[in-house]
Parts: structure tokens; sequence; C-alpha cells
């Protein structure tokens, strides 16, 4: 008995351990964002000083540096704007992409659906060198528009396979009970389907709006001027003047962009796995 | 269309087809646009000489791929792409492994241990690079602060992280595997759950211990999933180049330079469209090899 009781103890104390460890390595770099945000620069440029505390009072100095003499503001305001277009179109292209694959296709729309499926492994790395081409020859170059143009080839394939599955999970006989009492397909679609799916629905604005804070090829290759960058291209290349690093604000930066779409991702992630899985787990 | 019309046996199945077409067309007809198209594009630069702000454009046979194997960057590239891809993978499969059976069961503070473990995937990931960037910075890199506290290095000898080939090679495949472990913990995770668990307690009846039972029970059952995994962290490694662009930025002397690094410095930074597009060709193999694997999976977790 003794022999079990130290055994379930010793277990314990391997579980905390590990997780504990593999918690701090991967957390590590935003704890180190986090304190670097308030420490002065005295503080942080101080060769003797222990990095882990606070050597000398903390201080809004960075933050206050990042909001009033930089462009983050902005660069917050055009992510966001890009965001909320870019979901748009993602939820008009993908909503009945996705429900005429579920349901009225058949065998071959399952195909297509895999096929739609598979574009979402085509990384950015292999079509921005054309599509920076694309995009001149539209005059959308340093342009928003441009990143609204091409952001949906990433986000729609990933949505319509997600909304796929939440759509066969809606039992048909709902649908033709509706028909029955009088509506088309495409009626029973928009009046039945759409408002039971909203969770399948939110699933997809999070899941694209994250996937737009993310992107970063297609904003580095095709925006150039300081006031229409995104967040994750503008804070890595315009908070750097020469070769200076203004690390207090960069790091407050990244924590403040961070962090909400960080919440945003963990509300859904149960959803965005099922996605990944591609049906290897029911 | 005949397959269609003996599947749907519903109300309205005449107009079925036609309705179906109309709604998938608009993102079939955008996707095939703009990934079909820019592919195709990419393929007919690469045997041209198109250069950024020159409108003409010469067909030059398979000009550009000889140069490029016989370029010494391009040879470095395939390398560390390829470093990058395996390494990582390795260190994300067995830490993911183990992440997930530490947190398979629940406890107090589940939740918040999670939010934690995820972050690096979750926070966009040019902003992880530029923490990690500060993290390793030649000067006041916090792990080098921590070698001279314990006195393996003395002050201002300690090696510059990101400043020395072999260790700035190390430092990315460092951040590849932190941004992908929490991914496939999750994954796994995921996987584990599915498993029911009246065969892992059979085998500890039995009086298999834990780790017998995790490694010959448990794991070969997660195979599929495990496979998915591996599958797309492959992917998101191989075509990456935010993380080398922010942390080295291919340096230094292109000694971390992978594919897609290597094609924008070339193709767009460096104006040769035609260098940088057949650069970024050879990504497609390995994507066509891990899509028939991909495939795989799906038509036996549809057969099951």
């Amino acid at each position: 008995m003794a022999k079990g009781i130290s055994r379930r103890i010793w277990g314990k104390v391997v579980h905390v351990l590990v997780l504990g460890t593999f918690t701090v390595l991967l957390a590590f770099p935003f704890y180190w964002m986090l304190i670097t945000s308030f420490k002065q620069n005295l503080d942080l440029y101080t060769m003797e000083n222990n990095p882990f505390i606070f050597n000398a009072k903390p201080t809004l100095d960075h933050l206050r540096f990042l909001f009033t003499e930089t462009r983050f503001v902005r660069w917050l305001g055009n992510t966001a704007f890009v965001g909320v277009i870019v979901v748009a179109i993602t939820l008009l292209l993908a909503l009945p992409a996705a429900y005429s694959l579920a349901r009225l296709s058949g065998r071959w729309g399952e195909r297509l659906g895999i096929g739609i499926f598979l574009t979402y492994l085509v990384p950015p790395t292999l079509l921005f060198i054309p599509l920076s081409r694309v995009v001149a020859y539209l005059g959308l170059q340093d342009s928003l528009w441009a990143l609204i143009l091409v952001y949906p080839t990433f986000t729609v394939p990933f949505s319509v396979w997600l909304l796929m599955g939440f759509f066969k999970s809606i039992p048909k006989e709902l649908e033709d009970a509706a028909m029955v009492d009088g509506l088309t397909r495409f009626g029973a679609f928009v009046k039945l389907v759409i408002p039971i799916s909203v969770s399948g629905i939110l699933t997809v604005v999070i899941f694209t709006f994250t996937l737009v804070t993310q992107e970063f090829v297609y904003a580095l290759t095709f925006i150039s001027s300081e006031s229409n960058q995104m967040i994750g291209t503008g804070i890595p290349i315009f908070l750097v003047r020469g070769d200076v690093y203004y690390w207090g604000a960069l790091m407050a930066a990244c924590l403040i962009a961070s962090i909400p779409i960080a919440f945003m991702y963990n509300l859904f992630l149960d959803r965005f796995i099922a996605g990944f899985t591609v049906g290897a787990v029911k | 269309m005949a397959i269609t019309r003996n599947k749907i046996k519903s109300i309205g199945a005449a107009q079925s087809p036609l309705l179906g077409a109309a709604m998938f067309s608009p993102a079939v007809l955008y996707i095939l646009l703009l990934v079909g198209g820019p592919f195709f594009l990419a393929i007919f630069y690469a045997f041209s000489d198109a250069r950024i702000g020159n409108a003409e454009m010469h067909f030059v046979g398979l000009e550009n791929f000889r140069s490029i194997l016989q370029s010494s960057s391009f040879r470095v590239a395939v390398r560390n792409s390829f470093i990058f891809t395996i390494c990582s993978q390795i260190v994300v499969i067995f830490g993911a492994n183990i992440l997930a059976i530490s947190l398979e069961k629940a406890f107090r503070g589940r939740g918040l241990i999670r939010f934690l473990i995820l972050l690096p995937w979750v926070a966009p990931i040019a902003l992880g690079a530029i923490g990690w960037k500060w993290i390793l910075d030649s000067i006041y890199s916090v792990i080098t602060w921590v070698l001279v506290a314990v006195h393996i290095y003395k002050p201002f000898s300690a090696p510059i992280w990101l400043g020395e080939p072999r260790l700035a090679i190390a430092s990315v495949l460092l951040v590849h595997s932190w941004r992908l472990m929490p991914f496939s913990t999750v994954i796994l995770l995921a996987g584990r759950t599915a498993i029911p668990k009246d065969i892992p307690e059979a085998a500890a009846v039995d009086g298999a211990g834990f780790w017998r039972t995790q490694l010959q029970i448990v794991i070969p059952m997660m195979r599929p999933i495990i496979s998915v995994s591996v599958l797309f962290g492959l992917i998101f490694t191989f075509t990456d180049m935010t993380v080398v662009y922010i942390l080295t930025a291919g340096g230094p002397f292109d000694s971390t330079q992978t594919l897609p690094s290597l094609a924008f410095a070339l193709g767009i930074q460096g104006s040769d469209l035609a260098a940088g597009a057949a650069i970024s060709l050879f990504l497609v193999p390995l994507l066509v090899i891990i899509a028939y694997f991909m495939l795989r999976v799906a038509h036996r977790a549809e057969v099951n």
C-alpha cells in the first residue's frame, strides 16, 4: 500500500515538473514582452542588472511612445479594417459553397470539397511573386485592397472545409420539412440553415480574422508605406528605426496585438482542431 | 450530373444540380483565378527573364533553373529548409506527445495552462519571432546573462546567437519548434480524447505499466492523428519565411536562408521575378507528396 501511495506522489511530482517546464519554455517570450514593456531604458540596457526583475521603477514611457509617436494605432485600425472586409467576403463565398458541397452535389461534391481543402495547403510563399505582379497590374500596390483581394485565397478554402463538416451534421429532414412547407431549397438555406448554424459561422469569422492578423508574406510584399502597414509587418519593420531597436515599445506592441488574438482563438479552439484533423478524429 | 440524381431523393431534386453549381461556383472561380492563375504564372515566370520594372519578357527555357542549381546559396537554402522542417518536427512530436499526455486528465488550472501553452501558436508569428529576437539579442540576451551569471561564459565572451551560422541555424530551429509544439499538442490531445477509454484501461488491468500502455497501445492507435499533425507541421515549416526573415533575414552570409526566404530575397528585393519564381517552384514536389498523404489519411478516416 505504502508503495502505491509513494508512487502516486512521485507521479504527481513528475507531472507538475513536466508541465511546469513546458509551460515556462513556451510562454517565456510573452513574459519577456510583458516585463520589457514596463522597464525603463536604463534598466533594460544595464548589463549588470538582473533582467528577470525590475531594478528601477516600472514605467509607462514605452506605451506612451508607442501610442503617440508611432503609427501603431493606425496599424491596428488597418488590420481590423482588412479583417472585417475579408471576413465578409469569406462568408459570402464560403457559406453557399460549403452548403452546396455538403448537400446538393453528392459524391462529386465531396471530391470538390477535398480539392478546395487541398488549396489551403498551397502556401503564400509559392504565390507571392506572381501575385505581386497581379497586384501591380491592377494598380493596387501599397493598398490595403491588395490584401483584401488576396487574403480570401487562404481563408475561403479552410472556411468551406469547416462549414461543410458543420452543415453535414444538420439533419436533412429539417430542410425537407421546410420545403414541404413551401420554401425553396435556397430559401431553406437562407431562412433555416444559416440561422441554426450561427456557431459554425462564428467559428469561421474568428478563424478568418485570426488568419488575417497572422499573415506576413503578402503584407510584406504588397505594402510599402508606413501608414498602410498591418500589425504583423508594421511592428517588426517600422518600429525599428535604422538599426535602433526600441525594444520596450516593440515588446509592448507585440503583447498588445497578440493577447486579444490569443483569447479569440482559444474560444473556438476545439472547432478549429476538428477542421485540421481532416476527419481522422470523429 | 448523373451521380447527383440518384443521390438526392429529397424534394426539389430536379433543380438541385443547377442551384448547387450556382452556389459553389463563385468560391471555385475565385480560387481558380487567384490560386490557380498565379500558380501557372509562377511556372511561366520561371521559364522567362521577367524582372520588376521591365515590361519585356522573353522565354529562356531552363536557364533560370540552371543558374539556380549552380548557386551555392540555393544549395544552402535547400539544406536549411530540410534541416528546419525535419528537425523541428522531431522535437515537436516528441514534446507534443509528452505534453498531450500531461494535459489529458482534468486538473485545476488546466484552462490557464492550456492558454499559456497555446500562445506561441495563436499569437502572430511575426510578433513571437520579434520577442525571440530580443531574447537572442547580441548584447542584452537574457540567455547570455544567465550563462554569464552561472559562470559558463565570461562577460562579453558569450556567443552571439544570431551572428554565427551554426547558432543562427539552431536559433531558427528553436523558434520553429516553439511555434509548432502547441499546434501539435492540441491535435494530439483531440486524438487522445477520441480513443475509447476501455482499451488502455483493459491493458492496465492486465498489468501493463503506464509507459508500456502509452507506447504499445495508445500511441499506435493515434497513428492517423499523429500523421495529420506531422503533415501540417511539415507544410507550415517548409513553406514559412517569417521566422527566418525576422530573426536573421537569411544571414549571416545567407547561412540561414530557406527556399521561401531566398525566393523573396531574389524575386522581390532583388527584382529578379524569374529567379524567385523558379526557386519557389521547388516547394511544389514536397507539397504534392504531403497532399497525397493527407488524402490517404482522410480517405482512411472515411472508410472506417
